[in-house]
């Protein structure tokens, strides 16, 4: 049975001042698909999912998610209905502990009416998220101010803080950007692994060979537009996106 | 012990032992009873003055709370003072209804009108709120002055005032104490992390499906509630209410405190409000001028003390546990 898009994104345009940072992109996101999106720097991708998640308005298209038009909606109801992001610049909570980070989400609308308005002990349901998110091996941290954290359990952090939401939906911005080689192959397979759980992810990354690892279908962005769109190695041989990446006289 | 487990049980560990206890039981209870034996040596005269004292510390303890754990600068301490005061007074004076049932009801009133007005400001950030939320006060003095109403300039006097002095003190200092320790409490409980939230990166809580403006909402009503409960207490034991309710000290006096005490540390300010009310008392003399010490004293422990009084008592006395005789 075919089934429709849970996210479809039509004609998005964002401009800020004279600057286009989006211009008419369209794209449809399948239950459990990888999408990765990919572009040089300040090709509009994360304006495209601030656009997706109701931070910043468009001038003009459409958002629907499960059917329904939440263009323009604020960001707080577009994340109860379960599309979420994390965020490229890492700023966790940082005068509360790790687990108490995971609190804020605990208390959302959508986590109390998915739990059925009980939660009981929310710090104990937080030390839960945490360690499925991969804070197990060392049992401090959890405990620890969330702002002494290193990078590497920020992003964790951060994907633990929309993983606590229960979403259908999350937009990693550059959840990889920072990490070293070792910590990206132990992200790789939380991420797959929330993927298993019926998460669909949107991944806007520059790690490109780690993203193609993950990711079903790219799109690949240039000056706000959408330039190329298919299977990743597929599209890293159109010339359009050649040139993009590499200018033209190389490809 | 299994380290994890140690770890989750960090917070019981003093109840093991009566000194452990005895350490965390003190500081608490020499405030308590320090606050509440104080009126039994003091003469008339300073017993107002500690009346007044209590009032600068709801004050202080709302802006500590909105400052430090919501992030948002309140200098509007005078309105919720003058919005308690007058529907307090306006009651009373109109209704003849006494002073202990009118209380009550500006304390709610005052609360809900003021953060009414305050709601469209609730968007501002930082700097920006202050300023807003610094002009309503003067506002409302001139609304007052140009329409003459509520008694103008003049006031209204011979307002209804408590049973005795003896109430009069002791309501404000439980009120005072019973505050402290709520909001104590509140700041650790779910809401509060959700306000600590806010003031740390406001744009996750958002991604987080929480509608930030309804919990700043809740955050100025339980400020406002301190403040309007102060207001309406403060018209009853002078009798009178008047343009002076909206006066700058509210707002003022309360950052200054909050320095002094410590920043964030919410029993800070409640004492720094304690020590500066008798000194403004004592320079009494100065009149306006008061404003400018207070700024002295401000600037002085931003330069000279950041951290603030308690801070700086509550480090000393932890390593006071750590003791060891030679």
């Amino acid at each position: 049975m075919e089934q429709g898009p849970l996210l479809k994104v039509e004609n998005l345009s964002k401009a800020f001042g004279g600057v286009q940072a989006v211009l008419n992109v369209s794209f449809a996101l399948k239950k459990g698909d990888i999408l990765g999106i990919i572009g040089p720097n300040g090709s509009g991708k994360t304006t495209l999912a601030n656009l997706t998640t109701g931070f910043v308005k468009p001038d003009r298209g459409t958002v629907r998610f499960k059917a329904r038009d939440i263009t323009g909606a604020p960001p707080h109801k577009i994340a109860n209905l379960g599309l979420t992001r994390t965020f490229q610049v890492m700023r966790p909570y940082h005068s509360l502990s790790a687990y108490k980070n995971l609190i804020v989400p605990l208390n959302s609308p959508r986590v109390r009416q998915t739990r059925g308005g009980k939660l009981g002990d929310t710090d104990a349901v937080a030390i839960d998220i945490l360690e499925e998110i991969g804070f197990e091996r060392d049992a401090r941290v959890p405990y620890k101010i969330a702002g002494s954290l290193p990078l590497g359990y920020l992003k964790r952090l951060e994907l633990g803080r929309c993983f606590a939401l229960n979403p259908e939906v999350i937009i990693c911005d550059e959840i990889f950007s920072g990490l070293s080689m070792s910590e990206i192959t132990s992200m790789i397979p939380l991420l797959e692994r929330i993927q298993m759980d019926g998460v669909t992810l949107v991944m806007i990354e520059h790690r490109l060979r780690e993203l193609f690892r993950l990711a079903d279908r790219v799109i690949v962005m240039n000056f706000g537009q959408k330039i190329a769109e298919g299977i990743p190695l597929e599209v890293m041989e159109d010339p359009e996106v050649k040139k993009a990446y590499l200018g033209r006289e190389r490809a | 012990m299994d380290r994890s487990i140690k770890v989750r049980t960090e917070g019981l560990y003093a109840l093991s032992s009566w000194t452990e206890m005895l350490y965390l039981i003190l500081p608490r209870a020499l405030l308590i009873v320090g606050l509440l034996t104080l009126p039994l040596l003091l003469d008339m005269y300073w017993q107002r003055v500690l009346c007044a004292a209590g009032i600068y510390a709801l004050l202080a303890l709302g802006f500590d709370l909105l400052a430090e754990y919501v992030g948002l600068v309140c200098l509007g301490g005078a309105f919720f003072i003058g919005s308690g005061g007058y529907i307090s007074g306006l009651l009373n004076a109109h209704l003849g209804w006494s002073a202990l049932f009118c209380i009550p009801i500006a304390t709610l009133g005052g609360a809900i009108f003021s953060t009414l007005v305050l709601i469209p400001a609730l968007r501002l950030r930082g700097i920006y709120f202050a300023i807003i939320s610094f002009m309503f006060p003067m506002f409302a003095r001139y609304i007052i002055i140009a329409l003459s109403i509520f008694g103008g300039t003049e006031g209204i006097s011979a307002l209804g005032t408590l049973p005795n002095v003896w109430t009069e003190i002791y309501l404000i200092l439980v009120v005072v104490i019973i505050a402290l320790f709520a909001i104590r409490r509140l700041v650790n409980e779910d809401i509060g992390l959700i306000l600590r939230g806010i003031k740390d990166n406001d744009q996750a809580v958002k991604a987080s499906g929480i509608n930030i403006t309804s919990y700043k909402i809740k955050a100025v009503f339980i400020a406002s509630l301190l403040g309007s409960f102060g207001g309406a207490y403060l018209s009853h034991l002078y009798g009178w209410l008047g343009i002076s309710l909206f006066a700058m000290d509210f707002s003022i006096l309360p950052i200054a405190a909050s320095v002094m005490g410590g920043m964030g540390t919410l029993a800070g300010p409640v004492l720094g409000a304690f020590a500066l009310t008798p000194l403004s008392e004592a320079l009494r003399g100065f009149g306006q001028l008061r404003v400018v010490i207070y700024c002295f004293i401000l600037i002085g422990f931003i330069v000279y003390k950041p951290e603030g009084l308690l801070n700086y008592f509550q480090r000393k006395y932890h390593q006071f546990e750590l003791w060891e005789t030679v």
